[in-house]
């Protein structure tokens, strides 16, 4: 059972309204579902594939192919650490374990068990300039250190007790 | 004048005759590039990389993927095209788990022949061994991940072929590999059991579910009469495990490998192919006459079965409620033979032997059981058959001929030609054609030999025009049945088998890569029949004794047919649509499975979620969504606190949510 997928449900129908049901828009209709629901359930790749008349098999493959896609939940802020070239001669690995130690993430796990935090590493962003670089939330922040990255989770995790993890 | 187009392949001028690709031009000219990933009746998918040739002044191609034209210069022999083949299969072994004298593929395995064709002595390369685990979960196929050297081979045949589409690679680069949906098991999704995939995979990454040792346990175990029945389609094609041609009857030599094996008697699947025969004869003939459930769908292949369970909810009065020859067979001999020989049905054990995968799961469908005790216990591939008789250490080819006991094992030639793609069909109308012209005497030769696709004729028969289609192939099947449902195409009766050409084609036969193996086992199965005294169900006398004595029409009707039911795809859980904390007083459950949606379940449930809110029941309410509830005939169904609709519309929905509130 995965809770909470219905509620969204009308939207899901109408991604597929979009995009007339259409089985060569396949990637851009799980790129729609995903932002929806921040990650793909089986639920959902299950309806999609009943949807669009394809196999189900196919779906997950395509879903498993693009590192864009995830099966996992991810936590409500992602943070992205970039390992291009640039990045990884400026010690992200650092920052890497860093994030790792104070979050406690496992290799299985990227995610917190809170779900507050995902942490992905990534390719290149393209702003070898400023590395290393660490995107969160979308936010790109140059120049890091272990210091500084540890410092700004702190920050994030100080504004979710303030809300109520709301 | 007409010029012949031509290649040059290794300076050989070869004639270009309609080849589609240098692939078959190079294996025309006798030289043996080995392939991995080419099947010629599937798509070109060029990912082996062994069929690399030299072109001159086009570098180094696969000969897979590259049309012939005239004047091109090929080379398939160089230092640098010898290296690459060499260290395309050392890659290959590096990634895979030799351990070929336990795998059941050995001596039959491509990756095994290829590495000795290229003398490979030795893998350069570091042994890439991930632990991945066998997926168990099919009755009829065992899936090794660990051995698959990702040609996608299954992947193409399922989907191309069998129209299924069960395996699809996921991931990708080194951690891509051939699963299932959502990485589960293959009894867990929509597989039909067919085993084309098993007849494809040129290792050991998809092999049949093994039941040798509890054959053995069963003939070593004293307190037990274990009989066997063997199909149609085995006797063409044993043979070809120990040397013989493909469409060599061994029949005689068979029979007696199984009494020195230990089986107490050896009866023939053909016998009750008869007792098929007359059955859905009598089905046809009455459905005929009265209009009804036409086309009626022939019903003897498990993997059509089960596809139409899980595709064509709405055809399933179609199929014909007569049970396979297979299970005919088990309910008649658990029935009558433990009677004569006063035992228990656990005492006496069948074991039969089939050229398929399905009839493992078929023979696991709860439906085919008596008190806990199944109507056939044990079922073996041909391949199976052929590794026990090694094992037992018997001479195939020295031994005396034998002949089958009576009286299951007499049959007449309509049960034999069974095993071939237009044998039902042939069977069914031969008995049909006596009934409805009487005094005429047998007549033969309706249908014609088919290795696949959908064949078409029209019989007069009595007053009648019957329209017939013999389809092999699921993916013909499908194409077919869709004309069907838009009112297309029109017929009175469809035989379907799920693998081309019959069942002389199926998942447990010998693994051949001459073309012409599938059409030779069928005309053998032809040429037995005209062999045979009888050519016609109805001229069995021991089938004619069993009605006289044994089986009344309320038994025939009890241990002959069966019944279908709509079979959801995957195994999955309800999905909750609204949140679903607390206990609601309002509980609705939408079914959106593929039949329920196509009718409209996707417009009923945004309709009622609208009512839903326009009336402020939101707090009230749980949605949940189930993917198949296995109604789908009677689509689109929800459920309204635990009440069922079926065909539900909005309007019966707010009717039934009004007097649930109230």
């Amino acid at each position: 059972m995965s809770d909470g997928i219905g509620t969204k449900f009308d939207k899901v129908c109408s991604i597929l309204d979009k995009y007339e049901h259409n089985p060569h828009k396949l990637i851009a209709i799980l790129q729609d579902m995903q932002e929806e629901y921040k990650y793909l359930p089986e639920d959902i790749m299950t309806f999609v594939s009943t949807a669009l008349g394809i196999s189900p098999s196919t779906v997950y493959g395509v879903a498993t192919f693009y590192s864009h896609f995830t099966l996992q939940p991810k936590g409500k802020h992602v943070i992205k650490l970039c390992d291009g070239t640039a990045c990884h001669v400026r010690k992200s690995q650092d920052i890497l374990n860093a994030i790792k130690k104070y979050l406690g993430l496992s290799k299985k796990s990227n995610t917190t068990p809170d779900m507050l935090f995902t942490l992905e590493t990534v390719a290149c962003l393209g702003a070898c300039g400023l590395a290393p670089v660490v995107v969160i939330d979308d936010q790109v922040h140059g120049l890091m250190t272990p210091e500084s990255t540890i410092a700004l989770i702190e920050e994030i995790k100080k504004e979710e007790v303030v809300c109520g993890g709301n | 004048m007409y010029k012949k187009q031509t290649v040059t392949i290794d300076k050989m001028s070869v004639p270009i005759e309609g080849e589609r690709n240098l692939l078959e031009l190079v294996r025309k000219a006798r030289i043996d590039l080995p392939t991995f990933c080419y099947h010629s009746d599937m798509s070109v998918y060029g990912a082996c990389r062994m069929c690399m040739v030299e072109l001159e002044g086009g570098g180094v191609i696969p000969a897979c993927s590259t049309p012939p034209a005239d004047g091109m210069i090929v080379k398939t022999n160089t230092k640098q095209l010898r290296d690459m083949r060499k260290m395309i299969v050392e890659l290959m072994l590096a990634n895979h788990d030799q351990n070929c004298t336990t795998c059941p593929k050995s001596g039959d395995c491509k990756l095994q022949k290829i590495a000795r064709q290229m003398g490979i002595d030795k893998v350069r390369f570091q042994q890439v061994n991930r632990d991945k685990i066998a997926d168990l979960s099919s009755d009829s196929i065992i899936r090794d991940p660990s051995k698959c050297v990702l040609c996608g081979d299954c992947v193409r045949v399922c989907n191309e072929i069998q129209s299924v589409g069960v395996l699809d690679f996921a991931n990708r680069g080194a951690d891509a590999e051939v699963v299932a949906c959502f990485n589960k098991g293959l009894g867990e999704v929509e597989c039909v059991n067919c085993g084309q995939c098993v007849k494809v995979c040129p290792v050991g990454a998809l092999i049949p579910k093994y039941q040798i040792n509890e054959v053995w346990d069963a003939l070593h175990d004293d307190e037990k009469y274990v009989v066997v029945q063997i199909a149609p389609a085995v006797r063409v094609a044993l043979g070809e495990y120990f040397g013989y041609k493909p469409g060599t009857t061994t029949t005689g030599q068979m029979i007696t490998a199984l009494r020195l094996m230990g089986f107490d008697q050896v009866y023939d699947t053909a016998f009750s192919a008869d007792l098929t025969v007359i059955e859905e004869g009598n089905e046809f003939l009455e459905r005929a006459a009265k209009g009804e459930n036409l086309p009626q769908f022939t019903s003897c292949c498990p993997a059509w079965v089960k596809f139409a369970e899980q595709y064509y909810p709405d055809m399933l009065p179609n199929l014909s409620s007569c049970r396979s020859p297979q299970q005919m067979f088990g309910s008649v001999v658990k029935e009558y033979l433990t009677d004569e020989l006063k035992i228990s049905r656990e005492k006496l054990v069948v074991v039969s032997i089939m050229p398929c995968t399905a009839k493992k799961y078929e023979a696991n469908r709860p439906e085919f059981s008596a008190e806990g005790n199944k109507d056939v216990d044990y079922v073996l591939t041909t391949q199976e058959l052929s590794l026990m008789i090694r094992e037992r250490g018997l001479t195939f080819n020295r031994l005396e001929p034998g002949s089958f006991d009576m009286p299951y094992g007499f049959k007449t030639g309509a049960g034999v030609i069974f095993g071939s793609s237009g044998g039902v069909s042939e069977a069914v109308l031969r008995y049909a054609a006596e009934k409805l012209s009487k005094g005429k005497g047998i007549q033969t030769g309706f249908t014609e030999i088919s290795t696949g696709g959908v064949k078409t004729l029209s019989v007069q028969m009595g007053d009648k025009d019957l329209r017939l289609a013999i389809v092999s192939g699921l993916a013909s099947a499908r194409a077919l049945i869709d004309k069907i449902r838009i009112g297309e195409d029109r017929y009175d009766l469809i035989e379907v088998m799920a693998c081309c050409g019959g069942c002389v084609n199926g998942g447990g036969q010998p693994i051949t890569e001459e073309k012409t193996a599938v059409e030779g086992r069928a005309r053998e199965l032809f040429d037995n029949d005209k062999m045979l005294q009888f050519h016609s169900a109805q001229d069995n006398p021991y089938i004619k004794e069993l009605y006289d004595d044994k089986l009344t029409p309320e038994q025939a009707h009890h241990l002959l047919h069966t019944e279908y039911s709509n079979r959801k795809r995957i195994n999955s859980e309800d999905v909750s649509l609204t949140e679903t904390a607390g206990d609601k007083n309002l509980k609705l459950n939408i079914c959106f499975g593929t039949s329920c949606f196509l009718r409209g379940a996707q417009e009923l449930y945004t309709r009622l979620m609208e009512y839903v809110r326009e009336n402020g029941l939101e707090s009230d309410t749980e949605f949940t969504a189930s993917f198949c509830t296995e109604r789908c005939k009677k689509g689109p169904v929800l459920r309204v606190n635990g009440k069922t609709i079926e065909h539900c519309t909005y309007e019966l929905a707010v009717n039934e949510i009004q007097k649930a509130l109230h």
